[in-house]
Formats: C-alpha cells, sequence, structure tokens
C-alpha cells in the first residue's frame, strides 16, 4: 500500500509540471501583460518599468495567439524557478525583497515557503495572499462537505429502501429541484429572505443579536468588520466571533451543500438499488436475518464503494460550486481571491490559483483510490 | 384486425409519452423556444431603449377594476417618482392617468426573426416617447431604465441557444475523436486518452472562467458569443469522447462491424454507416442531459461578468448586477431576480426531458410498465 502511494505520487510529478504549463499558457493567452497597465501610469518611471521588465523576463514577448514565443520560456522558468527553489519574493518595481509569508505561520509543522510570485494588483508576494485564506476556505469547505455527505447518505438510503414511496418521490423531486438552480441564484435567494424578512422579524423579537449593528443583522462577508482581523484559527475566537463566524457560515453551507446533496442522494439511492436486488441480499433475507442487519451489514458496505469513489472526485466540484457562492455571499476565500485576480488579470495569482485547483483535483482522486482500497479488501494494488 | 409493426423510433416515442414530467419539460421548452423566437414581437419594448426617467420602476401593476371598482378593460395606471430621505426614487401610481393596454401596437421598431423589418408589438401602452408615465414593465427596469421583461425574452436567445450550438461543436469533437480512439485503437488511442486526461485533470470551473477572462472586453458581441461557445465545447468533449469510445471498442467487434468489412467496405463507411446509427440513442440522450450543464455554465459565467457582456443579453447576464452592491439590489429592486427563475425553469425542463428521452431509449427497460 505504502509503495502504491509513493508510486502515485512520483507520477503526480510529471502531470503536475503539465499542468503548471498549461495553467501558463492560459494566462499567457490574455493580450497583452501588466507592464500595459503600468505603461499608462505616469508616476512610473521608464527605470522602474526596465527593472520589472527585467526581472520578469518580459523584454521578448510571449504573445502566443500573435504567435510570439521568444520569451515564454524565459517567463515559464522564472515562475517555476521561484516556486521550486526561492524562498523570497522580489517586487519587480522596487526591486525589495520580501520574505514569504512563511506557511509555518499559518500552518505549524509544515516547512515549505515556495514563491509564487508577486501579485502586482496588491503589491503582495502570491503566498501571502494564498496562505492568508486558505484557513478561512477551509473553514467553509469542511463544514460544508461534512453537511452534504452527513445528509446526503442517509437520505439516498432511506429514498432506496422505501423506493416510490411519498419521502422517495419528495426526496427526488427536491434532488432534481436542487441541481437545477443555480448555485449563484439560491444564494440570491436566500440573502433576500434573511435580508427582508428573517433578520427583521428576529430582531422584532427582541433578539438583540439580530438588530442593526450586531453581527446577525449582517448578510454575507464571513464576519462583521470587528472580527475581520485577528487570528484566522478558531480555537483563539471569541464566544461572539464563534456565533458571527456561525451565523455567516451557514446560508453557505446550505447552498454548496445543497447542490451536492442532490447528486450524492441519487447516486446513493440507485446504488442500493443495484444492491438490494441482488441475490445475496435475497439469501439474507432467507436466512431470516433482520432488516437492520440486511441493510447496513450487507447492502450498505457495497453500496459504499462507489460513494467513496466518488468523495475523492467532489473534494474539488466543492471548491467549484463554492466559487460562485463564495463570491456571491462575499466570502474572504481562496475562491474570491481567484475571481478578484482574473478580473485584474494579475497573472501569477491566476496562474498560481489555477495550479492549486488542478492539485486538489490529484490529491481528491488519490485519496479516493486509497479510501478504497483501505475500505474493500478484494482492491489490491500491489 | 391486423397489427402494424412498430418502429424503434414509434416505440421509444411511446414509452416517452408515457414519461409525464419528461413530456411535460418537452412542452415547456418548446413554449420558450416560441416565447424567445417571437421575443422581439411579444416584447413591449426593444431591450436596448431606455426610459431614463424610470430606473429601477418595480413592476407595472396591471387593473382590471377602475377607481370605483368597476369591471374594466385591463389599464395602468400613469407611472410618477419622487425622492425618498435617503435619495432613493420612489415609484407611485397617478391615478389620475389611465393608459389602457392596446393589442398589436405600434412601438420600437425591429425584424421579426432577424428578417422582416416591422413595428408592431403583440401588446402595449401604445405610448411611443420612453419617458412618458404610461409604461409596461411585467417585470420591473434595471439602473438605466430598460425594460426587464423585454430583456428577459431576448436574454433567452443566447441562454437557449448557447446549450444546442455548444453541444453541436463538443459532440462533433467527441465523435471525431472517440471514434478514432475506439475504432483504430493503437497510438492514436493512447494519444486522445492523455489528451483527455490532461483535459480533465483541470476542476471545469476556474478553467472555463481563466479562459472566458482572456476574452477581451471590446469584442464585438457576435464575436465573444461564438467565443464563448468554442470555449464551453473545447473543454466539454472529454468525457462524452470517453464513453463513444467505448461504445466504439465494443460495436467493432460486432458480427454486423466485421461482415461489413469482410465485403470490403472502407473505414469511413463502417464508422458512419454501420457504427454510429447504433450509437445515437447514447448520444441523443448525453445531448439533452449535457444541456443543463451548458445553460447553468453560461448562467455561471455571464453571472460573473466573464461571459455574455453588456449590449447583448441572456438570463445570466441579467442577473450580473447582483454582483455589485448585492444587499441593496435585493432590498430595494428584488423584480431584478426573475431572470433567475427563467434558468431554473429552463434548466427542470431539459433534465426532465433528458431522464424520459434515457428511459425511453433503454431497449432493456420493460414493456407496458
Amino acid at each position: 500500500m505504502l509503495s502504491y502511494i509513493v508510486r502515485r505520487l512520483v507520477y503526480m510529478i510529471p502531470t503536475l509540471f503539465v499542468i503548471s504549463i498549461v495553467a501558463f499558457f492560459v494566462v499567457q493567452l490574455a493580450p497583452g501583460d501588466f507592464l500595459t497597465k503600468y505603461k499608462l501610469n505616469e508616476r512610473i518611471s521608464q527605470e522602474t518599468l526596465q527593472n520589472i521588465a527585467k526581472h520578469l523576463g518580459l523584454e521578448k514577448p510571449c504573445e502566443p495567439l500573435e504567435w510570439q514565443w521568444s520569451g515564454c520560456a524565459e517567463r515559464y522558468w522564472r515562475w517555476l524557478r521561484g516556486i521550486l527553489f526561492s524562498s523570497e519574493s522580489t517586487d519587480p518595481a522596487t526591486g525589495q525583497q520580501w520574505q514569504v509569508w512563511s506557511i509555518n505561520t499559518q500552518f505549524p509543522f509544515v516547512h515549505w515557503n515556495p514563491d509564487f510570485g508577486f501579485s502586482f494588483e496588491t503589491n503582495q508576494p502570491v503566498s501571502t495572499l494564498f496562505w492568508e485564506r486558505l484557513p478561512l476556505t477551509l473553514l467553509v469547505t469542511i463544514p460544508t462537505f461534512l453537511f452534504a455527505w452527513l445528509i446526503s447518505l442517509p437520505l439516498g438510503i432511506y429514498a432506496a429502501t422505501r423506493q416510490y414511496s411519498l419521502g422517495d418521490t419528495v426526496f427526488t423531486i427536491l434532488g432534481f429541484a436542487g441541481l437545477s438552480i443555480p448555485n449563484f441564484f439560491l444564494a440570491l435567494v436566500l440573502m433576500y429572505w434573511l435580508v427582508v424578512s428573517l433578520t427583521p422579524t428576529l430582531c422584532g423579537w427582541g433578539w438583540q443579536f439580530f438588530c442593526p449593528g450586531n453581527p446577525g443583522a449582517s448578510v454575507g462577508g464571513l464576519f462583521v468588520q470587528e472580527h475581520m482581523g485577528g487570528s484566522p484559527w478558531p480555537w483563539d475566537w471569541s464566544l461572539r466571533k464563534w456565533l458571527d463566524y456561525l451565523w455567516h457560515l451557514w446560508p453557505a453551507v446550505l447552498v454548496i451543500g445543497g447542490s451536492s446533496i442532490a447528486g450524492l442522494m441519487r447516486i446513493m439511492r440507485g446504488q442500493m438499488l443495484d444492491i438490494l436486488g441482488s441475490q445475496y441480499i435475497m439469501t439474507a433475507r432467507a436466512k431470516g436475518l433482520s432488516e437492520r442487519v440486511v441493510i447496513y451489514k450487507h447492502a450498505l458496505r457495497n453500496a459504499l464503494n462507489v460513494m467513496i469513489s466518488i468523495f475523492g472526485q467532489s473534494l474539488p466540484g466543492l471548491i467549484g460550486g463554492a466559487l460562485i457562492t463564495a463570491i456571491v455571499l462575499n466570502f474572504p476565500t481562496v475562491e474570491r481571491l481567484f475571481y478578484d485576480a482574473l478580473r485584474a488579470y494579475d497573472d501569477y495569482l491566476v496562474q498560481t490559483l489555477l495550479m492549486f485547483f488542478a492539485i486538489l483535483l490529484l490529491l481528491g482522486n488519490l485519496l479516493a483510490d486509497i479510501l478504497l482500497a483501505w475500505v474493500d479488501p478484494r482492491i489490491r494494488y500491489d | 384486425m391486423t397489427e402494424r409493426p412498430v418502429s424503434q423510433g414509434q416505440l421509444i416515442w411511446r414509452r416517452f409519452r408515457r414519461h409525464k414530467l419528461g413530456t411535460l419539460g418537452g412542452i415547456v421548452i418548446v413554449l420558450l423556444t416560441m416565447l424567445t423566437l417571437f421575443a422581439h414581437f411579444i416584447s413591449p419594448y426593444d431591450y436596448a431603449t431606455q426610459h431614463r426617467r424610470f430606473a429601477f420602476a418595480p413592476p407595472t401593476k396591471i387593473h382590471f377594476f377602475d377607481k370605483d371598482g368597476r369591471l374594466s378593460w385591463p389599464f395602468v395606471y400613469g407611472l410618477s417618482r419622487e425622492r425618498d430621505p435617503r435619495g432613493r426614487w420612489i415609484y407611485r401610481e397617478n391615478t389620475d392617468q389611465v393608459y389602457h393596454i392596446k393589442f398589436f401596437v405600434k412601438g420600437d421598431p425591429y425584424r421579426l426573426f432577424w428578417l422582416i423589418p416591422t413595428d408592431i408589438h403583440l401588446f402595449g401602452t401604445g405610448e411611443r416617447d420612453p419617458n412618458s408615465p404610461g409604461q409596461i414593465f411585467l417585470f420591473g427596469t434595471d439602473d438605466v431604465g430598460r425594460d426587464l421583461f423585454s430583456r428577459t425574452l431576448i436574454g433567452g436567445w443566447v441562454s437557449l441557444s448557447i446549450g444546442p450550438l455548444a453541444l453541436a461543436i463538443s459532440l462533433t469533437l467527441a465523435i471525431f475523436f472517440g471514434g478514432i480512439s475506439g475504432y483504430f485503437g493503437g497510438g492514436w488511442d493512447n494519444l486522445i486518452q492523455r489528451m483527455i486526461e490532461v483535459l480533465n485533470s483541470f476542476p471545469g470551473l476556474p478553467l472555463l472562467l481563466a479562459l472566458a477572462a482572456i476574452l477581451p472586453p471590446g469584442l464585438p458581441p457576435a464575436i465573444s458569443f461564438l467565443l464563448i461557445i468554442m470555449i464551453l465545447s473545447i473543454l466539454g468533449w472529454g468525457g462524452t469522447a470517453r464513453a463513444l469510445r467505448g461504445l466504439f471498442l465494443v460495436l467493432r467487434e460486432q458480427e454486423f462491424a466485421l461482415a461489413a468489412k469482410a465485403m470490403g467496405a472502407s473505414n469511413a463507411r463502417i464508422i458512419f454507416k454501420h457504427l454510429l446509427p447504433n450509437t445515437l440513442s447514447y448520444i441523443i440522450v448525453s445531448a439533452t442531459l449535457g444541456i443543463p450543464g451548458l445553460i447553468l455554465a453560461e448562467a455561471s459565467l455571464s453571472f460573473l461578468g466573464f461571459g455574455i457582456r453588456d449590449p447583448m443579453t441572456s438570463w445570466g447576464q441579467l442577473l450580473n448586477q447582483f454582483t455589485d452592491s448585492t444587499i441593496t439590489n435585493l432590498t430595494y429592486h428584488p423584480w431584478l431576480m426573475i431572470p433567475g427563475f427563467f434558468i431554473i425553469i429552463a434548466v427542470l425542463a431539459f433534465n426532465f426531458m433528458g431522464d424520459a428521452l434515457r428511459d425511453a431509449t433503454d431497449p432493456f427497460s420493460v414493456q407496458g410498465r
């Protein structure tokens, strides 16, 4: 098993290499570069422009759409070199060295601080921005993930064991509705209800938390102003900040989780139905085993196999779904960072985040395979 | 009485008809398509007409009873506005001005089906001045006073056409690459499969956004519309190609394919005449089930401002106003959300129809169920 994991991780290296090239070229496809923007700014001197160009390898053009490739290799290499070897980021305009915000301050016990390049929009190293956002991203993603799975699996089992019953039909229709409503629209509708109806009512009942000026009255964002700074880790928070967080979190959990529940429940139901129809289930029933044992010991264990491979694959899907929701709800997560970077053509930031999303997908697939081998004794990778 | 033999197509049709939600979905799709095709005629205004004096006007109420409570021909009251203490425009009905709703009225000129120039609209108040108080905004207006109802109907053109168009391209790619991969195998198969793997190693939405963000904002609307279709289809063909490859792998070994080969049929003939028709039901079903995903993808792109851009419009683009000052818009202009319901209805309809088609084309499904 260990050798399998190691092998898979080694295979990942060429894949990551290809992915980094694709991410790089997707960004380079955009006409011009950030220097174009700098050139329009009269306050930036010629010398600075030359400095930037020299530092980033911009002297030669890299415009794949115009078939000018001469500078591409150089730029790509500089970016890659930073990730692999450097731990300092240089502001290309001033030549100022930035110590890349070490990952250690964010994630204890991890010692790795690569330089992913420099964000021109925010004048900060990309890695600083990224590590800053990651904890909050996890604080949104993990609860959503748990919510979606803890709800959809029991619902799927329920629907399968009572096929064509009223409950099954209701969940089927709800599932279809969940798949058909765009995430961002569901978020908008939910926010509308919160702003217009729920919080004023709760405030009217005398709950101070929901009255204007308190965390409960604000919709969108992850925290109110007073809680925005400070440690991103939940164990450092005060009770009030916790309440603030939970209150802002649940719409997102409902929207992002809700859309995955619909799909997961359908698959779980289908799997259970397939297995409940097989002969060994009939045997189990003929032996006189109780329905509970038949369902949970015989059927469920086999139905879960497919769910486990989906579990890994849904990891990046969750980021995709969270992307738009995080933007609508104005969450300070990695997804929001990606959106802002795209809007500002912030090259290095876009490249790096594309890489991040792809890595997440690879890891998700790996995780699924490992879990599957661990749960199902019939699967051997050696 | 002799029973006429039934073709496979008729069988599928019968089974499809039995699926009630699927049939309903089909009807809704036809209705939406009609609404969109006749959009210029049905909408009372041109989608770009700006009623500058009626920015953010709420949906107009249509009255059937006059001031004294007597039944009357449907009419609207004149619209007047004043500022509230916070400087927002408040719209009021002026009950002294009555505008009856007229059918087949002259209004903004347009070309029916983009061909026949005319200015007859299905309904309206007959007021030609965009700032006249007698306006009919069924869904309200947006920030520059454009009628949301007209824009929603026109927006359907993009939202509904983008799915089939992108699918046509991505299916062509999928049939081409999947066919080669499955039929010939060997080196080409290997190469194509690696290509699909690289394509699939990127999560869909972020890559889609990144590619769409490349498009310069100044492009002519038609060009950017085509480019977005290209991007959607280029990212979408991988999965179908894989499935088709599998089908081709099985089919090429079957007796009829071997027989055709033995009789000296060319590869092209075997692929297009013998193998492809056998995959048709799969293609149709995957197409119908693929459309909702494409509609949603376009809606998301345009909503975020990377897809269809302003002079052109689509249901997602109409919701784009919510990306900035979300709370203000939700609180004071909730009618701007209406186009979103069209997305849901269209996607639901396609989902139901695809589901019914899948059941109907499945040859193993039990007859008479």
